[in-house]
C-alpha cells in the first residue's frame, strides 16, 4: 500500500512538475546563460545555445550609474511600501476585531483594492491625481489653498515648506509608495484579522482583571502573538514589492525618479532590445531575491520547529 | 468618577474605532465610486466641473459605454472583443490549472513519497519568483517560435504561474478531510484515484470553486506578460492590456476609458463578493495557527 501510494503520488504530481519545469525552471536556467552572452533581439533567431561566454553584460550593468540609482530607488520604495501596507493592515484589523453590524460587508469592501485589476486602479489613481482635471488637485486648491496643482506622478522633486524651511521631497516616489500602501494593505489586513480572530481570549481577560489598560494589553499580549504573522508578511511583501513591475510601470512609466530595477529590465529588453544586458540585470535581481527567499524559508522552519 | 488611564483609553478608543473604520471604508471605496461616476459623464462635463463628486442627472450618459464597447470598425474601442479574449484566456487557464492542480494537491497533502517536502518548497519558490526575470527567456523563446501574438503562449504562462498557488489552497483543504472517510473507501475496494474522484473531490468542491475563481482573477488581471506577448496584435489584446495601451493615447477621452475600467473591474468585484468567504479562508488557512 505504502509503495503504491508513493507511486501514485509521483504520478499525480507529474503534470505539475512538467509544466513548472518547462515554463519556469528551464527558461530561468536559460536566462542565466543569456546573461553571459552578447545577445540582441535581432540575433535571437540565429544564436546557438552556448555562443561565446562573456562577462560584458555584467560589466556594463555594474559599470552604469543607473544601476545603483535604480537599486537605491527600489530599496527605498520596497521599505516604504512594505512598512505602510503592513501598518495600515494592522490598524484596520484591530479596528475590525470586535463584531459590529455590517462588519462582514466592511471586511469584504476593504479587500477590493487588492483584487481589482491593476490596470484599472492605476488608471483611476492617475486621473484622481491629474494636475488639470483630477479631483485631488481641484479640491486641494479649493479647500487648502494650494497655489499650483501638484504633478504627483511626474514631479521628481517637490518642496514642502515647514516652519519656514523648504524640505525637498521625492514627490512621485512617495506617491507610488502611497499607492502601494493602499493596494496591498488589504493583504496584510486579511492575514492579521484571521490571526486576531483565532487568539485565545483568556490571556487578555486575565490581564483586564489585573488592571491592564487597552494599550498595555495590545503591547504585551496581542502584539507578541501577532509577531510571527507580521514577520512572514514583512518577508512576503518585501519580496513582492522588490520585484513589482506593473504598478510603477503603469503609474509613472519609471519616470520622475521612480525607475526601479524591474522597470529597468523591461526597458533594456524592449526599448534598447539588449537581451543580454536585460538578462544580466534580472539575474542580479534574482540573486537578491534568493537571499530574501532563504530568509523566508528559514523563518518558516523556525516556526515549524517551535510548534509542539 | 475619577479619570484613570484605563477609562481615558477606553473612551478614546471608543471614539477612534468608528472614525478609523469610516476612514478605511472611504479610502477603499471612494476611488471606485469616482471611477463609476466619471464613466457616466461626458468629458466636457468633467472639464467644466472637475471638483464635483455628484453626477448631474441632466448630464448622465451611457454613450461612454457604447463607445468603449463598439468594434473599432464602427468608431469604438472594441472592448467587447477584448473582453472575449480575456474570458477565453482566463477560463482556459482555470480549467487546465485545476486539472493539473487537483491531483497534485492531493498527492502533496495525503501521500508519502520521496521528495515531498522539496516539492512544496519548489512551488513556493516558483510562486514568489519575479515575473520580470521569467519574462526575458519566455519573450525570447516565443519570439523564436513565432508564438508572439498568440493567446496559447499566454495561457501556458498563466497556468505555470497559478498551479503552485492552486496547489497551496487545495492542499490546505484536502488536509481537513478526515483520513477515516478515505480509508473506508479504500477498504470498500476503491483505488486511490477512485477515492479522490468519489470521496475527496465532492467534499472539496467549495474550495475547488474558490481556487478556480482565484486563478480566473489572476489571469484576468495580469498585465506584464500580456504586454510582452500581444502588444503588436490589437485583435488579440486582453482587456487589461487594451485599457493600458489606450490610456496612454490622447485620442480616447478619459470618461470613455473610465467606462472601460468599470467594465474590467465589475466582473472581478462581483466574482469576489460571491466567494469572498471561501477565498479569504482558502488564503489564510494556516495563518490562524500563528
Amino acid at each position: 500500500m505504502k509503495q503504491q501510494d508513493a507511486r501514485t503520488g509521483v504520478l499525480l504530481l507529474t503534470p505539475t512538475l512538467v509544466i513548472v519545469f518547462a515554463v519556469v525552471l528551464v527558461p530561468l536556467a536559460w536566462s542565466v546563460l543569456i546573461a553571459f552572452q552578447r545577445v540582441r533581439l535581432i540575433d535571437v533567431g540565429r544564436m546557438g545555445l552556448f555562443d561565446k561566454i562573456t562577462l560584458d553584460n555584467f560589466a556594463r550593468v555594474f559599470g552604469s550609474d543607473v544601476l545603483w540609482e535604480s537599486l537605491r530607488t527600489t530599496v527605498f520604495y520596497t521599505a516604504g511600501s512594505t512598512f505602510l501596507a503592513i501598518s495600515l493592515g494592522l490598524v484596520a484589523a484591530l479596528a475590525l476585531r470586535k463584531p459590529f453590524p455590517g462588519r462582514s460587508f466592511v471586511r469584504a469592501a476593504m479587500l477590493i483594492p487588492y483584487v481589482a485589476p491593476v490596470v484599472a486602479v492605476t488608471f483611476v489613481w492617475k486621473v484622481l491625481l491629474n494636475p488639470e482635471f483630477g479631483i485631488v488637485n481641484s479640491w486641494g486648491r479649493k479647500l487648502f489653498g494650494w497655489d499650483d496643482p501638484i504633478a504627483f506622478l511626474s514631479q521628481a522633486r517637490g518642496e514642502i515648506t515647514l516652519f519656514g524651511l523648504d524640505i525637498p521631497v521625492p514627490t512621485a516616489l512617495l506617491t507610488v509608495i502611497a499607492f502601494e500602501g493602499w493596494r496591498y494593505f488589504p493583504f496584510a489586513f486579511l492575514f492579521l484579522l484571521a490571526r486576531l480572530s483565532a487568539l485565545p481570549g483568556d490571556l487578555e481577560e486575565a490581564a483586564t482583571v489585573d488592571g491592564a489598560t487597552p494599550t498595555q494589553r495590545f503591547r504585551h499580549i496581542v502584539l507578541p502573538q501577532l509577531m510571527p504573522v507580521i514577520a512572514v508578511l514583512v518577508v512576503l511583501r518585501t519580496i513582492w514589492t522588490f520585484n513589482e513591475f506593473d504598478d510603477i510601470f503603469l503609474l509613472t512609466g519609471g519616470a520622475a525618479g521612480t525607475e526601479v530595477v524591474s522597470v529597468r529590465v523591461y526597458e533594456l529588453l524592449t526599448v534598447q532590445r539588449n537581451v543580454g544586458a536585460a538578462a544580466a540585470q534580472s539575474v542580479l535581481l534574482a540573486a537578491v531575491l534568493v537571499v530574501l527567499l532563504a530568509a523566508y524559508l528559514w523563518l518558516l522552519r523556525r516556526r515549524e520547529g517551535a510548534k509542539p | 468618577m475619577t479619570w484613570t488611564r484605563d477609562r481615558v483609553e477606553r473612551a478614546v478608543f471608543g471614539v477612534l474605532r468608528p472614525v478609523v473604520i469610516l476612514f478605511f471604508l472611504a479610502a477603499t471605496l471612494l476611488p471606485f465610486y469616482y471611477m463609476l461616476m466619471l464613466s457616466l459623464r461626458p468629458i466636457e462635463d468633467l472639464l467644466r466641473r472637475p471638483d464635483s463628486l455628484i453626477i448631474d442627472l441632466g448630464e448622465l450618459t451611457l454613450s461612454t459605454y457604447a463607445e468603449v464597447l463598439r468594434p473599432v470598425t464602427e468608431g469604438g474601442q472594441g472592448f467587447l472583443s477584448l473582453l472575449g479574449n480575456s474570458a477565453v484566456v482566463a477560463s482556459a487557464s482555470v480549467v487546465v490549472a485545476l486539472v493539473i492542480a487537483i491531483p497534485g494537491a492531493y498527492a502533496v497533502s495525503r501521500l508519502e513519497f520521496f521528495g515531498r517536502r522539496q516539492v512544496s518548497s519548489l512551488f513556493l519558490v516558483v510562486y514568489l519568483f519575479p515575473s520580470i526575470v521569467l519574462a526575458i527567456p519566455l519573450f525570447v523563446m516565443l519570439t523564436r517560435m513565432q508564438l508572439r501574438g498568440s493567446l496559447i503562449g499566454l495561457v501556458l504562462v498563466y497556468i505555470a504561474q497559478t498551479v503552485p498557488v492552486a496547489i497551496y489552497m487545495l492542499k490546505n483543504y484536502f488536509q481537513t478531510i478526515p483520513q477515516s472517510v478515505e480509508e473506508a473507501g479504500l477498504v470498500d475496494g476503491l483505488s486511490r484515484v477512485g477515492v479522490i474522484r468519489r470521496i475527496s473531490l465532492p467534499l472539496a468542491m467549495p474550495s475547488v470553486i474558490a481556487t478556480g475563481i482565484f486563478v480566473f482573477m489572476i489571469a484576468w488581471n495580469e498585465f506584464l506578460f500580456a504586454l510582452l506577448f500581444l502588444v503588436e496584435r490589437r485583435d488579440q489584446w486582453t482587456v487589461s492590456l487594451g485599457l493600458a495601451q489606450l490610456s496612454g493615447s490622447i485620442e480616447v477621452s478619459t470618461t470613455v476609458l473610465m467606462a472601460g475600467s468599470v467594465v474590467i473591474t465589475l466582473p472581478i468585484v462581483l466574482l469576489f463578493f460571491m466567494t469572498e468567504r471561501l477565498l479569504s479562508q482558502g488564503l489564510t488557512s494556516g495563518a490562524e495557527k500563528g
